[in-house]
C-alpha cells in the first residue's frame, strides 16, 4: 500500500531538521499459531492495527510542532517512531538528511533527539540520585569527564529552576511538577536537537502546569530547540506551538498555522474537536452534542475515518480515502468536501447543532 | 419511597445536603494530616455544586468524607454532615449503608475500576437496585434500561448483556453514570468523572449530566481540577487550598470577579487566558505540607498581597448572599492581586 500523498512542507525559509514521507506503523493482532495457519488458509488479510498511518510532516529547525487528536489517533505512535524507541514499518524516515536507522548508529547522534514523557514517576530511575539521573549520559558518551559531573548538573538543574540541594535526592522526594523538571534537565544535559515532549504537562495541576509551560519556552529559546508537542490540550498546544497538525486514527486530517487553525478550522473533526474544548467562560454554554464514538483503530471506517461522525458526509466519503491536500498556503485538510466546512457549520446553525434525542 | 421530584422549582431552593465545619484529618506516622480543615457549604436540590482545587487540596476527601469512605488512618474528626435533615456523620454503619449508593450515589474517576469486569453490565446495574429495594426483576430491568436510555447508550436491551471490556472508555464512564441513576439517588458525587475522556467525549458527558440533574432535580457534587469544564456545568463554585475552603459563590462570582488571590491567580494560570506564545502567569512557590499548617491563611506563604492579619484565623466575608471569602482583603476595593 505505497501511496504518494501531498507532503506538508515546513516553512520554505529553513531547511527540515526532519522529514517523514508515508510513514506507517501497523501492529499485528494476530500472533498465535492457530491465527496464522488459518490466515495462510483463508488468505484473509491479518488483523491489525495501522497506528500511524501514511504520515508525511517536515519540521524545520527551531519550530515547535504541535500534534493534536484523541486516544487512539496515533500520536504517541507517532511520537515514539520519532524519538527512535519504536521503528516505522513503512515509509521514510529523514533526520538532517539522513535515513534515521543509518543515523542512529553513531550514539552521539542519536541522543540529539530526546524524549520527555508524561508521567515522570515512571520515567526516572526511582534508584538513582538525580546527579546520576541528570549525570549518567553525559559522562558515559564523553560529552564530559567524570570528574566535571557534579558542576555539570549543578547547571543544568539550575537551568530547570532546581537548586543545588536536590543533588543526591532520589525520585521519590520530589513533587510532580520537580519530577517533571528532572526530566527536562536530563535531555538537555546531552546537548539536544530535537525535543519530543509526549502529553509532558498534563499529569500536572494548573499552578504546576503554568510554571512546566513557561519552562518550555525558555529553554527552547535558550537552547535553540527544535520541538514537537504532542498533546490532548488545545489550550496547552495554542500557547507553545507554531503549527498544528490534528490527528484522527492514524491518520492526518488537517495541518495549519496554530492561529488560522484556532480561528478557522477547516475539517470538520477539527471543528468539533474546538467545539468540544471547554472553555472559561460566564457564558453558560449551549451544549451541542456530539455524535457518535471514537471507532475502534481495530476496525476503522472505510473510506474516510470520520465520516460515521461527519455532519457533511455524502455518499463518496464511505468509499474514497480522502488525501491530504493543499488548500491555501501553509493549510493541508484530508476532506472531499473541504469546501463545505466553510464556513464553520456551528455559527450557521447547521452541523452538530442537533438535539440529543431527535 | 421518595421520589426525587420530577418537576424541580427553581424559585424556592431547598436545601439537600449541608456540610458544616467539617475535619478530615490522616494519622500518619509522620504526624497529622489535615487534608479538610473546617469546611461548610450546602447543596441544593437540582444544582450542581462543583468543588476545584489542584493535588491535595483536599476536595476529593471532602467527597469521601460526605459518604463516610474514609479508610484508616483517617476519620472525620468533626463537624456534621447533614443530608435532608440527618446527620451522617453520626449514623451507625449499618445505618450509612441504606445511604451508599441508594440516596447518595458516587462517579469515580476511573470507570474501570468501578466495574466488575467479570459480570454483565445489566447484573452490575441490577445489583446496585436489589440491594436497597424489593423489586420484581422486570421493573428492575425497566429501571437498567431507562437509565442507560437516559445517559444515551444505544439499544440498551442488547448492551446490557455486554461486559465491561466491550464498552470505550466513554461508554463505561456513561454505564458508571447510569449505574450511579439507577436508584433514583437525591444527591449524585462525582470524582473527576470526565479527566480520563478524550475532549468530544467529554463534552458529551457534561452536557448529559446537565440535562440529567435539570430532569431529575438531584443535587450533584462535581469534584474537579479543571476550571474550564467546572465555568460550563456548574452553579456554584467551591474553591479549595490546601484542605480549606478560599471562596465559595455562583459560578458567574468565582469566575467573573474572583475576590481571593488563590482563586484570581489560579484562572490567570490557564493557558487559554493568556496571549499565546507568551510567558504564562504563573503562582510562585508550591502548596505549603499539610503536616505542617498554622492557623492562618493556608496561601499566604505564596500570596504577594500577604500581611500580618494572614497569619491569624481567617473569618469569612460575605460579599453577598452567595459569595463568600476566606481572606482578610476580600472588603477591599478593586482587586487583591
Amino acid at each position: 500500500m505505497t501511496r504518494v500523498e501531498t507532503i506538508i512542507p515546513a516553512n520554505k525559509h529553513a531547511e527540515p531538521i526532519l522529514s517523514i514521507r508515508n510513514l506507517s506503523k501497523v501492529f499485528p493482532l494476530q500472533s498465535g499459531f492457530w491465527d496464522g495457519v488459518i490466515g495462510r488458509m483463508t488468505g484473509l488479510e491479518p488483523k491489525a492495527v495501522h497506528a500511524v498511518d501514511n504520515v508525511s510532516l517536515d519540521v524545520r529547525a527551531g519550530e515547535t510542532i504541535g500534534i493534536v487528536g484523541e486516544s487512539g489517533c496515533g500520536k504517541s505512535t507517532l511520537a515514539r517512531i520519532l524519538a527512535g524507541i519504536s521503528q516505522a514499518n513503512g515509509g521514510q524516515f529523514l533526520y538532517r538528511g539522513r535515513d534515521i536507522q543509518d543515523y542512529l548508529k553513531n550514539p552521539r547522534d542519536a541522543l540529539k533527539i530526546q524524549m520527555i514523557f508524561q508521567d515522570p514517576q515512571s520515567s526516572l530511575n526511582p534508584r538513582l540520585q538525580v546527579i546520576d539521573i541528570v549525570g549518567e549520559a553525559p559522562v558515559v558518551h564523553g560529552i564530559i569527564p567524570r570528574s566535571q559531573k557534579k558542576d555539570y548538573v549543578l547547571g543544568y538543574l539550575e537551568k530547570v529552576g532546581l537548586g543545588a540541594e536536590f543533588l543526591y535526592r532520589y525520585p521519590h522526594q520530589f513533587s510532580g511538577g520537580q519530577r517533571q523538571r528532572i526530566g527536562i534537565a536530563r535531555a538537555l544535559a546531552v546537548n539536544p536537537e530535537l525535543l519530543i515532549c509526549d502529553e509532558s504537562v498534563a499529569a500536572l495541576d494548573v499552578s504546576v502546569q503554568a510554571q512546566i509551560i513557561n519552562l518550555f519556552m525558555k529553554i527552547k529559546a535558550e537552547f535553540g530547540l527544535t520541538m514537537l508537542f504532542i498533546s490532548h490540550d488545545l489550550g496547552v498546544i495554542r500557547h507553545l506551538c507554531d503549527r498544528v497538525v490534528v490527528m484522527y486514527l492514524g491518520r492526518v486530517v488537517e495541518v495549519a498555522p496554530t492561529e488560522r487553525l484556532f480561528s478557522d478550522p477547516r475539517h470538520p473533526y477539527t471543528q468539533m474537536l474546538l467545539e468540544g474544548m471547554p472553555k472559561i467562560s460566564l457564558e453558560r454554554r449551549k451544549f451541542l452534542s456530539i455524535e457518535g464514538e471514537i471507532p475502534s483503530p481495530i476496525n476503522p471506517p472505510q473510506g474516510c475515518h470520520f465520516h460515521p461522525r461527519c455532519a457533511f458526509r455524502t455518499e463518496h466519503c464511505s468509499q474514497k480515502r480522502p488525501d491530504l491536500v493543499s488548500l491555501e498556503e501553509g493549510r493541508h485538510i484530508a476532506c472531499l468536501n473541504w469546501q463545505g466546512t466553510s464556513p464553520p457549520p456551528i455559527k450557521s446553525g447547521g452541523g452538530y447543532a442537533q438535539s440529543e434525542n431527535a | 419511597m421518595s421520589e426525587p421530584c420530577a418537576n424541580p422549582q427553581p424559585s424556592k431552593p431547598e436545601t439537600l445536603l449541608e456540610v458544616e465545619k467539617l475535619n478530615t484529618w490522616f494519622f500518619t506516622r509522620k504526624g497529622v494530616v489535615k487534608s479538610v480543615r473546617d469546611v461548610s457549604f450546602h447543596v441544593e436540590k437540582g444544582e450542581v455544586l462543583s468543588v476545584v482545587g489542584e493535588s491535595g487540596s483536599g476536595k476529593s476527601v471532602t467527597g469521601l468524607s460526605i459518604l463516610r469512605l474514609i479508610d484508616q488512618p483517617g476519620r472525620i474528626v468533626s463537624g456534621a454532615i447533614r443530608f435532608n435533615g440527618t446527620d451522617l456523620a453520626t449514623l451507625s454503619e449499618e445505618e450509612m449503608r441504606s445511604y451508599r449508593g441508594n440516596r447518595i450515589a458516587m462517579i469515580f474517576q476511573n470507570p474501570m475500576m468501578t466495574l466488575n469486569p467479570v459480570q454483565r453490565i445489566g447484573d452490575q446495574m441490577a445489583e446496585a437496585i436489589s440491594e436497597h429495594e424489593d423489586l420484581p426483576q422486570s421493573e428492575v430491568m425497566r429501571r437498567c434500561i431507562e437509565a442507560l436510555k437516559a445517559v444515551g447508550i444505544p439499544s440498551p436491551e442488547e448492551r446490557m448483556k455486554a461486559y465491561p471490556h466491550e464498552f470505550s472508555g466513554g461508554m463505561r464512564q456513561r454505564i458508571v453514570i447510569a449505574t450511579a441513576l439507577v436508584t433514583q439517588p437525591d444527591l449524585i458525587i462525582a470524582d473527576e468523572p470526565t479527566t480520563a475522556l478524550d475532549v468530544t467525549i467529554q463534552a458529551q458527558i457534561i452536557h448529559q449530566t446537565r440535562k440529567l440533574i435539570d430532569e431529575t432535580g438531584a443535587g450533584m457534587i462535581w469534584v474537579s481540577h479543571d476550571l474550564a469544564t467546572v465555568s460550563e456545568l456548574a452553579d456554584r463554585v467551591v474553591v479549595m487550598y490546601a484542605g480549606a475552603v478560599m471562596e465559595i459563590g455562583t459560578t458567574a462570582e468565582i469566575i467573573g470577579s474572583p475576590r481571593h488571590p488563590y482563586t484570581q491567580q489560579l484562572l490567570n494560570s490557564v493557558p487559554s487566558r493568556n496571549e499565546p506564545g507568551k510567558e504564562l502567569f504563573q503562582i510562585p512557590g508550591m502548596m505549603p505540607s499539610l503536616l505542617s499548617l498554622g492557623e492562618g491563611c493556608a496561601f499566604a506563604s505564596r500570596c504577594s498581597a500577604r500581611r500580618p492579619a494572614c497569619d491569624q484565623p481567617i473569618p469569612p466575608e460575605h460579599l453577598s448572599a452567595t459569595h463568600t471569602v476566606w481572606c482578610v482583603r476580600a472588603k477591599e476595593e478593586g482587586d487583591a492581586a
